[in-house]
């Protein structure tokens, strides 16, 4: 089935197609009309869940770790506040193993309030162990909220999706559904390992002392390294079967490209166009999007860019103090290769609380980048008013 | 029981016009009316803290405030801890004479602040709590907090899935932490809402008011009748206006003439899907909880 859907609607139809079984949830603008239709979809029968209407965000974690503990599959969405509020349960559903799946419509912290986008929200819970994506189409959303289930429930991790707020979440697209059915041959029943059963039973999160703390730690780690490949594997899979796929980071137009620009959520769409149009006039440049930012696609992104002479990072979020966060993660990716094939990295901070980020900002950096002989380290901030 | 007066207290503070045009709350708009009135009793040596909720907007963008007091915006479970605190910050720079008044919708004080409101009312830190109910979360679109009566359509319980579960009783509850000052009210009294914030800004400690806010949008009813809206509420007894005092000290603010809930009801077209039977239970409920409340007076006159 094909429907016109927003970004949110596909975040939606994308738990009904996975069939989540309990929903836990609190509205926040702009994820609201995600939590909005599922209560549609609950109540006319479309979707067979149970809809816990918390009072708080912190519970609706809290309410899909209960209720994933119990052996069914949840899902839950979010924004900003709510995301930071739910921060201690973030690390509790990961270190507890749980593949919980949730969307998040990347939203500016307050204050002053703002319910435009940026990734601080998110990027705020990188270290909790929970898996990202980063989105860049309704299409893509929907899809990927299948995936997620895929990939937490075969490693035992969480997942995050996240979208950029009105760009997607309220922006409408065609969207292909799969029914429950042809989703479901893609994506088993969820059959935990381990659950809480009364003929089995065990007893979960007791005191950790320091001799094996370490090693449920460690666990982790591992799961996120098996997550790749996990990750690679389900969307191959899926692609297969649905005709669709969009790798953990894409390349566009790199082939040949001396100068790249990265980028993560609806920017890469805007720099698709801006790279078509700079290709047109003759400068060597291409993009890479961003789509898996945890488990770190290291190894890809090494690949990808290793021998290019500059790369130009574009930051929707600032870790105030450092730089932006996705310049830190390439520069990181980036340092153990050799030198001669190693290119200048620079950050731009770009749109952060909901400013746009056109076309000509786009070309703007990628003619800074080409000029500027010296990344020095500093950021640069694109259209600061004075 | 004295006849309640509308407007003779109201034109003792009509003078004071302390909240200004240029917010930006919906025409209709109770919460917006509320305000007007409160400030108006609390003069201007009074700060007001917003969590998250409409008045988060109505109060104005940045730069702006329609409200000429001090406002802070603080997160949306912290109204009462913020405002607690800032009591403390006031105390402990020597600063006296001041209303610290926490201005919270019924999802802030209801359901995610609900937490600290118990833990401010336990401490009896000295503050004015108010928490004008619209009876969802207006602010983003009509979701059902736990302040919805039963029946009630919104964005979360839509169609067959309306509301199922009661209204919490707020009044009730924080009695139950026997706070020096606890009462109900709404915009179609100006005189009853004026008398409650003096009487609690007369008081020490942890002062409630409850003020019922139609929400034109939200209750889907038409903005002209947001004054009837309320009014029906407290005539019907689907609201009723008391106060407690310690906890304990009830006293009914109007015995009103009882007009049946359906009058009530058919103002909203968020209550329009229901049927003749679960209208009556609706009636039915209203007078049992009424007889309820009857009783807990007569407890306390008879101790
Ligand atoms: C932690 C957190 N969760 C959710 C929100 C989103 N949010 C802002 S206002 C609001 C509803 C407020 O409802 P209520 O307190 O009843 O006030 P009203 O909007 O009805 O005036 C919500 C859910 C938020 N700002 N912060
Ligand atoms: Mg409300």
């Amino acid at each position: 089935m094909q429907k016109v859907l927003t970004g949110n609607e596909a975040a939606a139809w994308g738990a009904m197609c996975a069939q989540a079984q309990v929903i836990s949830a609190y509205p926040i603008t702009p994820q609201t009309t995600i939590i909005e239709e599922l209560a549609n979809l609950v109540a006319n029968g479309m979707l067979d869940a149970r809809f816990i209407k918390v009072e708080s965000e912190h519970s609706a974690m809290a309410g899909c770790i209960g209720a994933q503990a119990a052996g069914a599959r949840t899902f839950t969405a979010t924004s900003s506040q709510g995301l930071a509020l739910m921060h201690e349960l973030l690390h509790w559903a990961a270190l507890g193993r749980l593949p919980v799946v949730m969307a998040d419509v990347n939203r500016a912290m307050a204050p002053g309030w703002s319910i435009w986008t940026d990734q601080n929200d998110s990027l705020a819970q990188r270290d909790t162990g929970w898996l990202h994506y980063y989105c860049e189409s309704n299409q893509e959303v929907l899809d990927t909220v299948i995936q997620s289930y895929k990939v937490a429930e075969t490693v035992d991790l969480p997942v995050m999706l996240v979208l950029d707020a009105f760009f997607l979440s309220h922006t409408y697209e065609a969207v292909h559904i799969p029914s429950q059915d042809e989703t479901a041959k893609y994506l088993p029943p969820y059959k935990p390992s381990i659950y809480l059963d009364v003929k089995d039973p065990h007893a979960f999160g007791g005191i950790v002392q320091q001799d094996v703390y370490m090693e449920f730690r460690y666990k982790m780690q591992v799961a996120m390294n098996e997550a790749l490949e996990v990750a690679e594997k389900a969307d191959d899979d899926f692609r297969e079967m649905f005709g669709r796929g969009y790798g953990l980071i894409e390349p566009y137009r790199l082939d040949d490209a001396d100068y790249v620009l990265v980028t993560s959520g609806t920017v890469a769409s805007t720099a698709r166009v801006t790279v078509d149009d700079l290709r047109e006039k003759g400068h060597s440049v291409g993009m890479l999007k961003i789509r898996m930012l945890r488990p770190f696609p290291f190894e890809k992104v090494r690949q990808i860019l290793s021998g290019r002479k500059r790369v130009a990072v574009l930051d929707r979020n600032i870790c105030v103090g450092m730089g932006g966060i996705f310049t830190q993660e390439i520069r990181n990716a980036m340092y153990h290769i050799p030198e001669d094939k190693r290119p200048s990295i620079y950050g731009y901070i770009v749109g952060l609380g909901g400013r746009d980020v056109s076309p000509e900002v786009i070309a703007s950096i990628a003619e800074d980048v080409q000029k500027r002989a010296v990344a020095d380290g500093e950021q640069v901030w694109i259209g600061l008013k004075e | 029981m004295e006849a309640l007066s509308y407007l003779k207290h109201f034109k003792e503070v009509a003078e004071h016009e302390i909240m200004h045009s240029g917010h930006v709350a919906c025409p209709g708009c109770g919460a917006a009316i509320a305000m007007r009135l409160a400030l108006k009793t609390l003069g201007r040596d009074t700060m007001l803290i917003i969590p998250a909720c409409c008045w988060a907007v109505i109060d104005g963008p940045f730069p702006y405030s329609a409200c000429s007091v001090p406002v802070y915006q603080t997160a949306f479970e912290t109204a009462s801890i913020t405002a607690g605190a800032v009591r403390a910050g006031l105390d402990a720079t020597g600063k006296k004479g001041i209303n610290v008044v926490a201005w919270a919708g019924d999802g802030g004080t209801f359901d995610i602040g609900f937490g600290q409101l118990s833990a401010c009312a336990e401490r009896n830190d000295n503050i004015i709590y108010v928490c004008y109910d619209n009876e969802a979360y207006m602010n983003t679109g009509i979701q059902r907090s736990s302040a919805t009566p039963w029946g009630a359509w919104t964005s979360t319980t839509p169609g067959s899935d309306y509301k199922k579960e009661r209204k919490k009783n707020l009044l009730e509850i924080m009695a139950a932490h026997r706070i020096p000052y606890a009462a109900s009210t709404t915009v179609a009294y100006p005189d009853d809402l004026v008398l409650k914030f003096r009487k609690a800004m007369s008081i020490e400690g942890f002062r409630l008011i409850h003020i019922f806010s139609p929400c034109p949008p939200g209750h889907k009813a038409l903005e002209k009748n947001s004054i009837l809206e309320a009014r029906y509420a407290v005539e019907s007894r689907v609201f009723p206006l008391y106060e407690v005092e310690d906890g304990t000290k009830y006293t009914l603010s109007m015995d009103p003439p009882t007009r049946p809930v359906a009058d009530y009801l058919d103002l909203q077209g968020r209550f329009r899907h229901l049927n003749k039977k679960e209208r009556s239970f609706i009636q039915q409920a209203v007078d049992e909880e009424w007889t309820r409340l009857m009783h807990r007076m007569r407890i306390d006159e008879a101790l």
